[in-house]
């Protein structure tokens, strides 16, 4: 019978070709716009490392102004450490893997003389960093444990940079100059785009990944600045590159790489050993306050479905319902200009969940119509914000097979949500009151 | 094989209460085919209703095929309908953008029979009526008699044993009428019984047995001059 209630859907469709094309229209604007947002919280709000989002932890320590909170509404731990924490607590190797990190930028110079010298952004890092977070590689690996400490200069290109100065070809084991110093390539980056850029949200949850990734320690090797966010709650002790990197502003992060929620609780206690010997040392005033946020409590942590996103998808959803409650009119109609036709079925042998049945099987096409044409709008409303906000949320501008299929199934469970009600009532119309009048 | 004791039905709106049958009582035997006469209101296309289970109605028994109907629930009347009554209407009710095919399907599709078995059952019915070789046709591209005869074939298609018709030859001039009373004799001589409600005396007069309703009940008429006195009446 589905193969029959689809003929006569169709049918149905073409014979009301304009009272049709309402319906889909309303249920695509209202599909359009609400995937439209819903596009941006689903990225916004995706797991980007589902693999081991719950093994990895993001490390806080409060550091802070003894006479006032870091934060005043939560009582949060700074969001980021201070230079003299990321580097001693990566020195204790607590953990399975760990790496402290910072965002900095450097000039590249091209050995080709026609081309002109550009800035690139650095992720200052550690060389856990690529296999905590599995880093794609198209040429090479990140550098080893020994460099770290060594200092040396080694550096992993992203594909972009490679492409720019090396033309695509493999440079592993080629120089390349950063601010006047010749550092050799270990390895190239395959594409890779963590969509919120989970391992630095504080400088940006949707940023595009750094350029260049060096040894941590660098920074201070090289007096590399700082880039992103920087906050203070004390003046540094002295003048100069050094006193600022040793002084209580945070501008660091940290993640751990633990199995399970034993070797957590472990290193949390490791966590306030820690403080509790700074203490000692006259640090760390304010009252025991640390934490480890796995991937997605930090996502949520640091807000990175951001308050207005979130209005928008509310306010989209009402704009569907006000759509649907168009639709539910449009079909009102359509269905009382059947009456006749529905009582002749009746008359005939339907029963009333025949009669429903091919009704609802009318309105899901309709709503699959319109759920087609809402996706291509949200296509568009995507295009639309991409243009108005540019490459900051180009990675949150893309419909994927899931948002598709989402797409679809919204129309559908809307659609039929809208058909209930008239279908309910074309089902019980009296048949004999419409059999003399047709 | 109808049979009706004491029917009532009234209809009811805020103010006003209008008894359309009244203690109606009738027998329709198998193979009969009865004409159902009476002046506008007097409650022909009720009876017809109740007799169809398109109605319910408020007192008395009806059985049909022995069966008694009374306390059907919706989906066991429209069972029912489906395989025991076929119904013709005045207008035809045909499904204007269904070719006669699918508007002849129309009964089969609810009562679940294969698609060969239904595709044999329209050919036959449609075959019957002379209208075999427009299966592919839409109502609109016939005249009224031939879709009379389409509506006609459709109700057959599902084999009834009832067929009830009101006002079948309404819509349609003196020839094309007299030309589906013949289908319908024919039909009847065949074993289906039928039941037809008519403002045409003459057409009645063609029917084995006359009954005249009048303000909801039944008047049993013997011979054309009774239908004559009634008609007049």
């Amino acid at each position: 019978m589905f193969g029959y209630y689809l003929k006569l859907a169709l049918k149905s469709i073409k014979r009301n070709p304009i009272l049709s094309a309402l319906m889909v229209a309303a249920i695509a604007l209202g599909i359009g716009s609400s995937m439209t947002t819903i596009t941006v919280n689903y990225l916004m709000s995706a797991d980007p490392i589902p693999e081991k989002s719950q093994q990895l932890f993001y490390v806080q320590v409060d550091s802070w102004d003894p006479t006032s909170p870091y934060n005043d509404d939560n009582n949060d731990p700074p969001n980021q450490l201070t230079w003299t924490e990321a580097t001693n607590l990566m020195a204790a190797k607590k953990a399975k893997r760990q790496t402290a990190m910072a965002k900095s930028g450097a000039v590249i110079e091209p050995s080709n003389p026609d081309d002109k010298p550009f800035e690139a952004s650095i992720r200052l890092t550690f060389a856990d960093f690529f296999p905590m977070f599995n880093t794609p590689f198209l040429y090479g690996n990140g550098w080893d444990q020994q460099s770290d400490l060594a200092r040396d200069y080694v550096v992993v290109l992203t594909r972009e940079i490679n492409d720019k100065v090396f033309g695509g070809e493999n440079s592993v084991g080629k120089n390349i100059v950063i601010m006047g110093q010749n550092f050799r390539v270990v390895g190239v980056l395959d594409h890779w785009q963590p969509v919120p850029k989970f391992y630095d949200v504080n400088n940006g949850a949707f940023d595009e990944t750094e350029e260049l990734f060096m040894p941590f320690y660098l920074k201070e090797e090289l007096e590399l600045p700082n880039w992103g966010n920087t906050n203070c709650w004390k003046s540094p002790e002295g003048e100069g590159f050094k006193a600022f990197l040793r002084s209580e502003c945070v501008n660091f992060q940290m993640w751990v790489e633990l199995e399970n929620s034993q070797q957590e609780a472990e290193y949390l206690d490791f966590l306030n050993s820690y403080v509790s010997e700074q203490k000692a040392l006259g640090r760390f005033a304010r009252p025991m306050n640390n934490r480890l946020s796995d991937v997605m409590e930090w996502m949520e942590n640091q807000q990175v479905v951001a308050d207005d996103a979130q209005i928008m998808l509310w306010l989209s959803f009402m704009f569907l319902a006000v759509c649907l409650l168009n639709t539910i009119g449009l079909l009102l109609a359509k269905f009382t200009g059947k009456s006749a036709e529905i009582g002749l079925r009746r008359a005939l042998g339907a029963t009333k969940s025949n009669l429903f049945i091919q009704h609802l099987v009318e309105t899901a096409v309709i709503g699959l119509c319109g759920g087609v044409l809402g996706l291509a709008l949200a296509l568009l409303g995507l295009q639309g914000i991409g243009a108005l906000y540019g490459s900051f949320v180009e990675h949150l501008t893309q419909l994927d097979f899931t948002l598709v299929v989402i797409g679809l199934g919204l129309s559908l469970v809307a659609s039929i949500a809208a058909g209930l009600y008239p279908t309910w009532r074309a089902c019980n119309i009296a048949p004999a009151s419409q059999l003399k009048s047709q | 094989m109808l049979k009706m004791m004491d029917v009532k039905k009234v209809f009811r709106t805020d103010t006003v209460e209008t008894h359309a049958l009244r203690d109606f009582n009738l027998t329709v035997d198998e193979g009969d085919f009865v004409a159902v006469t009476g002046p506008s209101g007097s409650g022909k296309t009720t009876f017809l209703n109740i007799a169809g289970l398109l109605e319910t109605f408020d007192g008395g028994q009806y059985q049909l095929d022995g069966m008694d109907v009374s306390h059907l629930n919706d989906k066991q009347r429209s069972q029912l309908r489906n395989e025991k009554i076929g119904f013709i209407f005045q207008s035809f009710n045909l499904i204007p953008d269904l070719d006669l095919f699918d508007n002849v399907d129309v009964p089969l599709r609810y009562r679940g029979f294969s698609s060969a078995e239904r595709r044999r059952r329209i050919e036959q019915s449609l075959e019957l009526v002379g209208l075999a070789n427009r299966m592919k046709h839409l109502p609109a591209q016939l005249s009224g008699g031939q879709q009379q005869r389409v509506a006609i074939a459709r109700a057959l298609a599902g084999e009834p044993r009832f067929l009830l018709a009101d006002e079948p030859t309404g819509n349609l001039d003196s020839k094309m009428a007299q030309s589906v009373m013949e289908l319908l004799q024919e039909i009847n001589r065949n074993g289906t019984t039928i039941v037809m409600v008519t403002h045409d005396s003459e057409l009645a007069q063609q029917a084995k047995r006359n009954i005249y309703v009048r303000d909801g009940k039944v008047s049993e008429l013997h011979s054309v001059a009774d239908l004559a006195a009634a008609a007049s009446a």
